[in-house]
C-alpha cells in the first residue's frame, strides 16, 4: 500500500503548506506559535502531526482552515489543489471572513475536535447540526439532505441512523458523539479531514473503535487526513506520513516506519523512547515480599442515589469491592470513566462514605482505622500517613500561593516546622522532586504541567506518608513527561518506602510502573493480578479487550487499524 | 543534590531538557508576581476603568474635604441671592493701564426688576471684579470632624461678596458648597450600606455555600422572597415607619440599613456559588487533606481566590445603592434637610418652572451620572481583570 500511494504521489498531493508562521501578538510583541512549517498532504494518506502540548500542533491545523484567531498568519504559503480541475487555491491570503474561505471550510476541509460534547449543540439534535452543514454547501433540499445525513450516520457505524438522526447528543455516548462529529465532517464529502485529538478524551476501547473507523473511512474515500494526536501508539496505528513538530517547528518528518526505525532528530528518539519505554518496561526488581496489608477493603459498595426521590435508582459507583494494598508495593487500579476506581480513592480519603462494606488502614503506630467511618478522618494522623497526588495539575494548586505556601501548609497547619526551617524543608522538598529551591517564591502559573505535578508531590511526601493515592497523577501530562514522573515516583517509593495506590486508565503507565494491578469495571473489580500477568496473559474477557485496544507504538505490529485496511 | 538523576529504562541517565532545549518562543517568565500584581497589570490596560478610578478619586477627595473646599456654608441663607446664576471664573485681569496680570475673579451681580413681569433678574456687573484668594480665612468648622478651623481653598478678597461656581437656590444658598456637601453622604450612605451587605451577604452566603444542605435550601428560599418584593414600595413602607423624632443621623443609618437589607442578596448570591464553585477544586481537598481545619479551608484557602470577585459586585452594588438613596430622598422618604445629599438636592428641582428659571439646580442629577458612570466602568474594568481566563 505504501509503495502504491508513493509512485503517484506527484499527483495526489492536495495540499502544499510552504514556510507557515503564526504569530501571537502579546503586550511583549508578536510571539511565534509556528515558524516556518512545511508539509503536503496527499490524497488516501493519513499525516500525523505528533507533539507535545504547545508544540503547535493545533495552530497548524487551524491555520490551514485560517481560522487563527486571535493570532495572525505572518507569512508563508497553503496551497489547496483542486485535482479534477488542476487549479491551487491559495488559502493563507484569504480574508479569514471572506466568502471563499468559507466556501472551502467544511466543504473541502472538514475538522474534528477533541471534544465532542463541546463541538456539538446541547439543543440541536445530531441530525439537525449535520442537515445544517449540508445545506450550506450542496445544493440540496431539507428532505434530500436528511437522507444524507441518515446515510453519514450509516457510514460512521451508528446502529439504526434513521432513529440516530433525531437524538440530542446526551443521549449519545463519548464514542457515538465522536462518531457523529465524524459524520458531520463528512456530510459534504472533503478531500482534507483535520482530525485535532479526536480521541484523546476516549476510553481506550472506545479510541479502538474511532481510530479503526477513521482509517476505514479514509480509505474507501481516499481522503488525505491531518491526524493530530501526542501519543505515538496512536501514530504507529493509524500514519502514513509523520510530522514531528517541538516548540513551534518541523523537526522531522517523513513515513512512519523509517520514523519509528531510523529516527533522526533527538527529540523524535526521545518520544520514541518514553513510549517504547512504557511498553516494554518492567526489567525492574520487585523488592518487597512484605504481604502485610495497609489499606484493606472488604466487599465496598456505594450507590449515588441518582434522581434522589426514587429509590434503587441510583448509580452504582462500587460494586463489592476488595482490594489489599501491601507495604511497599505499587497497585494499579485500572479501569474507564466511571469504572468507579476514583471513588474507591474518594472513599479511601474519606470523602465518601460507602453504604455497606469495610475498609482498613494500618497506621505506623500500628493502630487499624475504620475509614468508612467520617469521624476516623478528624484525627489529623490519618492524613499525615495517607497522601494524595491529583490528577489535574492545574486546579490542585491554590493560583493565590506561592509554591513556598503551598509545600509548606501541611508542614504548618501540623506544626512540624515553621518560619525558616520552614523554608528549609520546603527548599529540600523541591530539590527531591527536581525543582530548584530558588522557584518556591513564584507562584503556580509559572510553572509547566509537568513541574506542577512535581510541586503536587513534594507535597504530598512533605509529612513523610506511608501510603500515597495518586488518582490519574499522570494523565494530564505529555508522554516524555510523563516518563519522568513515573521514575521519580519510583526512586521515592524505594527511598521513603511508600505505597502506592496508582489510579489509571492507561494501561501502558501500569504495566511499567506498578507491582499489583485491579482492574475495575462498572464499580466491580474484574480481576488482579501482577502488573505482567495482567498485561501479557489477561484471564478475564473484559481485561482481554481493555489490553488488546492499547495501541502499540510499532506500525509494524498494526492491530487495531489492520483490519479494516485490508477490506 | 540529585544524585539519581531521571533514569530511563535501560538505566542511562539524562536530562532531557538540555537534549532538546527549552522552548525558545516562550520568553523569560519570572512567575513571582502574585494575582494582585497581575490583576492590578490587566487592569491598567483597560484604559476607560482608568479613567474612572481617577474621576471616582475625584469624587472621594470632594467628599472628604467637602467643607474645605466650600466657599459658602451649604445652610448659610442669603437672600439677596436667591437663583442667581452661576459665576463663570476669569484667570487673566486686564488692568487700567493696558497691561495684563493672572489673577482669578468672578463679576458681581446687579438686580433688576424685568418691566413685565415684574421679576427679578440677575445681570453680570462687569464693573465690580470680585477678586479670588487660596487658603481665605471664612465660616468656621472641623476639619475631619476633629480639627476645628476656618481655613477654605477659595475664598474672596473681601468678606460678605457673592461667590456662586454653581449658582444659588431657592433660598440663596451656594450650590457649589451643597454639591460638595451632597457627594460626602451620597457616596458614604452608598459605601456603609455596601459594606453592611457585604457583611451580611459574605457570612450568610459563605455557610450556605460551604456547607450546603437545610442551611443552603432556607437562605435561597429567603433571598428569593426578598428579591420578589418590589423594592419601593417596601423602601417607602420601611422609612414611612421611621419615627419623625428621629435625628438627622439616626435617619442616615436607618436609611444605610434599609438599603443594605435588601442589597446583601445579591451579594450572598454571589459568595455562595464562588463557594460551590471552589468546594469542588483539587486545591481545596488538598488543603482539607493537608489537615487544616474548615476555618482555615475558608479563610487562608477559600477566600484569598475570591476575594476579587467580591470587591468586583460589591464595586457594582455601589451605584445601586446610591441610585436607590436618590430615588428615596427625591421622593422626600429618605434623608431630610437639613441632612444634604444628592437626592436631597434633586427635590428642589422638582417643578418645570423652577427648572425653566434655574436650570443649575439640576447639576446634583449631573454628578449622580457621572459618579455611577465611572462606578460602573471601574467595576467592569475589575471584574475582567480578576478573570483569570479572560485574555
Amino acid at each position: 500500500m505504501t509503495e502504491n500511494t508513493q509512485m503517484n504521489d506527484a499527483n495526489d498531493t492536495v495540499l502544499e503548506v510552504r514556510g507557515l508562521s503564526v504569530d501571537f501578538p502579546s503586550r511583549h510583541g508578536a510571539v511565534p506559535a509556528i515558524q516556518n512549517v512545511s508539509f503536503d498532504l496527499r490524497l488516501g494518506q493519513t499525516t500525523c502531526f505528533v507533539g507535545e502540548s504547545g508544540s503547535g500542533k493545533s495552530v497548524t491545523a487551524r491555520a490551514v482552515m485560517n481560522i487563527v484567531e486571535p493570532a495572525v498568519i505572518r507569512s508563508g504559503a497553503i496551497n489547496l489543489v483542486d485535482l479534477k480541475a488542476g487549479q491551487k487555491l491559495e488559502l493563507a491570503g484569504l480574508d479569514p471572513d471572506g466568502v471563499e474561505i468559507r466556501a472551502v471550510r467544511g466543504a473541502r476541509i472538514a475538522m474534528i475536535f477533541q471534544e465532542p460534547m463541546s463541538s456539538l449543540s446541547p439543543v440541536h439534535t445530531i441530525g439537525e447540526q449535520i442537515i445544517e452543514a449540508i445545506l450550506l454547501h450542496q445544493d440540496v433540499d431539507a428532505a434530500e439532505a436528511r437522507d444524507i445525513a441518515i446515510e453519514a450516520l450509516r457510514d460512521v457505524k451508528i446502529s439504526d441512523p434513521e432513529l440516530a438522526v433525531d437524538k440530542y447528543p446526551f443521549e449519545y455516548s463519548g464514542g457515538m458523539r465522536q462518531r457523529a462529529m465524524i459524520a458531520m465532517a463528512l456530510g459534504c464529502k472533503p478531500d482534507i479531514l483535520i482530525a485535532d485529538e479526536p480521541t484523546t478524551a476516549l476510553d481506550v476501547t472506545t479510541q479502538a473503535e474511532i481510530l479503526r473507523l477513521l482509517r476505514g473511512l479514509q480509505e474507501s474515500r481516499r481522503m488525505a487526513m491531518m491526524f493530530i494526536t501526542h501519543d505515538m501508539g496512536v501514530v504507529a496505528e493509524i500514519a502514513d506520513q509523520v510530522v514531528v513538530m517541538l516548540h513551534g517547528n518541523v523537526v522531522e518528518s517523513g513515513d512512519v516506519d523509517s520514523l519509528f526505525y531510523a529516527p533522526k532528530h533527538a527529540y523524535t528518539k526521545k518520544l520514541l523512547k518514553a513510549a517504547l519505554g512504557l511498553n516494554h518496561a518492567a526489567a525492574r526488581s520487585r523488592t518487597s515480599e512484605d504481604t502485610e496489608a495497609l489499606i484493606q477493603t472488604r466487599n465496598l459498595s456505594l450507590t449515588f442515589s441518582g434522581g434522589s426521590r426514587k429509590k434503587g435508582a441510583g448509580i452504582k459507583a462500587l460494586d463489592q469491592v476488595s482490594v489489599d494494598l501491601h507495604r511497599g508495593e505499587i497497585l494499579g487500579i485500572v479501569g474507564e470513566s466511571g469504572s468507579g476506581k476514583t471513588t474507591l480513592a474518594r472513599v479511601l480519603m474519606g470523602r465518601f462514605q460507602p453504604q455497606s462494606g469495610e475498609a482498613t488502614y494500618k497506621t505506623r503506630a500500628g493502630k487499624t482505622v475504620d475509614l468508612t467511618n467520617a469521624a476516623s478522618f478528624r484525627d489529623r494522623q490519618v492524613y499525615r500517613e495517607l497522601r494524595m497526588i491529583f490528577q489535574d495539575p492545574y486546579g490542585s494548586l491554590n493560583p493565590r500561593m506561592t509554591i513556598e505556601q503551598i509545600i509548606g501548609e501541611p508542614l504548618l497547619v501540623n506544626g512540624i516546622a515553621k518560619g525558616e526551617a520552614l523554608r528549609k524543608r520546603v527548599g529540600a522538598l523541591l530539590e527531591r522532586v527536581g525543582l530548584p529551591a530558588s522557584m518556591m517564591e513564584r507562584y503556580p502559573h509559572a510553572f509547566s504541567g509537568g513541574q506542577r505535578q512535581r510541586i503536587g508531590i513534594a507535597r504530598a511526601i512533605a509529612l513523610e506518608p506511608q501510603v500515597i493515592i495518586a488518582d490519574e497523577a499522570t494523565s494530564a501530562l505529555d508522554g516524555s513527561i510523563r516518563a519522568q514522573i513515573l521514575d521519580l515516583l519510583l526512586d521515592l517509593r524505594d527511598e521513603l518506602g511508600l505505597s502506592i495506590l496508582f489510579i489509571a486508565h492507561d494501561i501502558g503507565v501500569v504495566r511499567y510502573f506498578c507491582d499489583r494491578v485491579a482492574v475495575m469495571h462498572k464499580g466491580q473489580v474484574v480481576e488482579t493480578g501482577t502488573a505482567i500477568q495482567i498485561c501479557d496473559d489477561p484471564q478475564e474477557p473484559y481485561t482481554q479487550r481493555l489490553i488488546s485496544a492499547v495501541p502499540v507504538p510499532d506500525p509494524r505490529k498494526r492491530h487495531l487499524t489492520t483490519a479494516t485496511a485490508t477490506r | 543534590m540529585q544524585k539519581k538523576t531521571l533514569t530511563t529504562l535501560d538505566g542511562t541517565a539524562e536530562d532531557p531538557i538540555d537534549e532538546i532545549g527549552a522552548d525558545p518562543r516562550v520568553g523569560h517568565v519570572t512567575g513571582s508576581e502574585s494575582q494582585w500584581q497581575l490583576i492590578r497589570r490587566r487592569f491598567a490596560k483597560h484604559r476607560l476603568a482608568v479613567i474612572s478610578l481617577w474621576i471616582l478619586c475625584f469624587f472621594a477627595l470632594v467628599a472628604v474635604f467637602a467643607d474645605f473646599i466650600s466657599p459658602n456654608d451649604p445652610n448659610d441663607v442669603q437672600a439677596r441671592y436667591t437663583y442667581a446664576p452661576p459665576q463663570g471664573i476669569n484667570f487673566i485681569d486686564k488692568t487700567e493701564d493696558g497691561g495684563w496680570r493672572i489673577k482669578p475673579y468672578v463679576y458681581g451681580y446687579d438686580v433688576e426688576i424685568e418691566p413685565e413681569a415684574l421679576r427679578r433678574v440677575f445681570v453680570i456687573d462687569e464693573t465690580d471684579k470680585i477678586y479670588l484668594e487660596f487658603f481665605k480665612r471664612s465660616w468656621e468648622y472641623n476639619l475631619f470632624g476633629i480639627i476645628p478651623t476656618d481655613i477654605h481653598l477659595i475664598g474672596t478678597e473681601k468678606p460678605r461678596k457673592p461667590l456662586f461656581f454653581f449658582g444659588a437656590d431657592r433660598l440663596g444658598r451656594d450650590m457649589f458648597s451643597r454639591l460638595a456637601y451632597g457627594t460626602r453622604i451620597s457616596l458614604s450612605v452608598g459605601l456603609v450600606g455596601v459594606i453592611m451587605s457585604l457583611v451580611l451577604g459574605v457570612i450568610i452566603g459563605g455557610f450556605a455555600g460551604y456547607f450546603g444542605g437545610f442551611f443552603d435550601a432556607a437562605t435561597q428560599r429567603v433571598i428569593e422572597f426578598l428579591r420578589s418584593l418590589p423594592t419601593i414600595p417596601l423602601w417607602m413602607g420601611l422609612a414611612a415607619a421611621m419615627p419623625s423624632s428621629w435625628s438627622p443621623l439616626q435617619v442616615y443609618f436607618a436609611i444605610t440599613l434599609i438599603l443594605s437589607l435588601l442589597g446583601w442578596t445579591e451579594l450572598a448570591r454571589v459568595v455562595r456559588g464562588r463557594f460551590l464553585a471552589l468546594k469542588g477544586e483539587d486545591y481545596v481537598a488538598a488543603a482539607r487533606y493537608d489537615g487544616c481545619s474548615h476555618t482555615r479551608v475558608i479563610l487562608r484557602h477559600m477566600v484569598p481566590s475570591f476575594t476579587s470577585h467580591i470587591i468586583t459586585a460589591a464595586s457594582l452594588a455601589v451605584p445601586a445603592m446610591i441610585l436607590a438613596e436618590t430615588a428615596l430622598s427625591f421622593l422626600g422618604l429618605g434623608l431630610q434637610a437639613p441632612v444634604i445629599s444628592w437626592g436631597v438636592l434633586l427635590q428642589e428641582a422638582q417643578n418645570i418652572r423652577t427648572l425653566a428659571t434655574a436650570p443649575w439646580l439640576l447639576l446634583p442629577g449631573l454628578a449622580i451620572v457621572i459618579a455611577v458612570l465611572a462606578m460602573n466602568f471601574v467595576g467592569d474594568g475589575l471584574r475582567d481583570a480578576a478573570d483569570p481566563y479572560s485574555h
